[in-house]
């Protein structure tokens, strides 16, 4: 058989399922809509866990790390060490606070202001105030940062407030195994949805199978348009979970910018990306295969013509 | 074309329909298979499209034996044979054109040369024009004729038809079986199931008599009277 005809037969059994599909639309649109609902959640949470993400990205702004020097580290030596931080790539800006500034703001914010009068010496040592980049954000990345600076000979110690970014990457871990679990047991779901459809349809259609079988139609060729009604479900329903998300994504857009500007930030949501519309597409047509392939390979083989 | 040798058929229900059945059918023959209802008729037309395959015994069908075909091998092995039913099963929900152009369709025939041959099968059964029409549409003598046409539309060797006069006056009765005697006319092998005596004498052609699942009588073309004297 030739490629072309080949070819040409695939195009009838994809516009036969089309058809067929098209023929009774309210059925057809609420198993779209149950597999667009099945698909739509996974894909709400991976967009939930990646703008959580992003959103970290911006708070890294808040994360300070403070290298308190040695009290004999002299001034000079401490802007020389402030200039050797400041030219690491995964530092953002360093402040430096010299021991005089220190002690004025601590005696102007304290309220120790009197008892401080009575200090010979100021006991307070220069410090580094350490912003991270963004990206540097990460427990591991604060971890690497702090031990840099604790390996220096003029510093006394490194403190570095990385809890609640361990705990929130701990949340995001969480969320993301979550959405694991999800999407494979909406994934079964699809499947078993789309495989029942195609099973119906192959029961109302049995006189039809028989008389094809009879006439010397193939298995392969019983089965291939069952597939193509799969695919078309599966990439159906994966189109519509796209507008529905689309559809979230534009309603929640609004009231997150102005969270967001109520934090001073300038967060806006992220919606999916290609690569997220690709694997969804590409999820919805390779499970609507997986259970027409399924219900087909079960139910056709028992269908046979009888005289 | 076709050996039958000590074929047995037993049903799953236990009923055994056909008992050490023996007979050859030779290329380009035409044969009635006689016998009441029940003697083993139909066994015989579903043991040749292999609808069923033999307990015991062989049945040998365009070269092929029916008992050790594969599985992935029976849609081809089903192409080479065309079947004509009495109730003659057309998709009611689909144009005659569709259901005369099935079989080639399934054979990944390309569609100008479906469109060429569903024309001539059509008009060989006088349905020139009835294309689009639904088989309900249709006389069930004409409905009989889409399924005769469904069944020659590929040219395939071998024509088997179960009682195709079974629903038709006598007229039309004759007229289908002048038909058939066209195909046989042009090669191909026709063996017809019925148990309408009087056309069977009509024609004059070889008869194979079951009775309780058993041969009880072949007669060739030089002893047509083997039906009229029972």
């Amino acid at each position: 058989m030739s490629v072309g005809v080949a070819s040409g037969r695939h195009l009838q059994a994809l516009l036969g399922s089309l058809g067929r599909l098209a023929r009774s639309p309210l059925a057809s649109f609420l198993t779209l809509l149950v597999i667009a609902l099945a698909l739509a959640l996974p894909m709400s949470l991976r967009l939930f866990v990646t703008n959580a993400q992003a959103a970290t990205g911006n708070f890294a702004n808040a994360i300070d790390v403070s290298v308190y020097l040695k009290t004999d580290v002299p001034l000079a030596k401490a802007r020389q060490l402030a200039q050797a931080a400041q030219e690491r790539r995964d530092v953002a800006a360093v402040a430096l606070i010299p021991a005089d500034k220190g002690l004025e703001d601590f005696r102007a914010y304290s309220g120790f202001g009197d008892a401080l009068q009575a200090l010979k010496d100021n006991p307070l040592p220069h410090v580094l105030h350490v912003r991270p980049r963004a990206e540097a954000a990460s427990a591991a990345a604060l971890d690497s940062l702090r031990a840099y600076f604790a390996a220096w000979p003029e510093v006394d110690s490194v403190q570095v407030d990385s809890d609640w970014v361990m705990r929130f990457n701990a949340i995001l871990e969480v969320l993301r195994r979550l959405l694991l679990i999800a999407a494979a047991l909406l994934g079964i779901g699809v499947v078993a949805v789309i495989g029942n459809t195609v099973r119906l349809e192959i029961l109302a259609r049995r006189a039809e199978i028989e008389v094809t079988k009879l006439v010397g139609g193939s298995n392969a060729f019983v089965r291939r348009p069952f597939l193509y009604a799969g695919v078309l479900y599966g990439l159906g329903g994966a189109l519509l979970a796209w507008g529905i998300v689309a559809l979230a994504i534009a309603l929640l857009g609004e009231p997150v910018a102005t969270l967001a500007r109520l934090y001073g930030s300038r967060y806006v949501l992220y919606g999916p990306s290609p690569q997220d519309i690709g694997i969804l597409l590409g999820a919805g047509a390779l499970l609507g295969w997986l259970g027409a392939w399924i219900s087909a390979a079960r139910h056709l083989r028992s269908i046979e013509p009888r005289a | 074309m076709i050996v039958f040798e000590r074929a047995s058929k037993r049903y799953a229900n236990g009923r055994e329909a056909l008992t050490n059945v023996s007979f050859n059918i030779h290329n380009g023959e035409m044969v009635f298979l006689t016998g009441r209802s029940g003697a083993g008729k139909s066994t015989v037309l579903k043991l040749i499209a292999l609808l069923e395959r033999p307990t015991r015994g062989t049945v040998l069908v365009n070269g092929r034996n029916t008992q050790t075909l594969k599985r992935r091998h029976i849609a081809a092995f089903r192409r080479r044979i065309g079947v004509v039913f009495q109730d003659h099963k057309l998709l009611a929900d689909r144009p005659v054109y569709d259901n005369v152009a099935l079989p080639l369709a399934v054979a990944g025939t390309p569609l100008k040369e479906i469109d060429k041959r569903v024309r001539a099968a059509l008009d060989q059964v006088g349905l020139l024009g009835r294309e689009r029409s639904l088989p309900l549409e249709l006389s069930v003598g004409e409905q009989q004729r889409v399924g005769i046409a469904r069944a020659v539309v590929s040219k395939p060797p071998l024509l088997i038809a179960d009682e195709p006069t079974g629903n038709l006056d006598p007229d039309l009765s004759l007229e289908v079986m002048r038909l058939f005697r066209r195909f046989q006319d042009v090669g191909v092998t026709v063996v017809i199931a019925t148990h309408d005596h009087h056309l069977v004498r009509e024609f004059g052609q070889r008869v194979i008599v079951l009775e309780n699942g058993q041969v009880h009588g072949d007669a060739g073309d030089a002893l047509p009277s083997v039906v009229a004297r029972r």
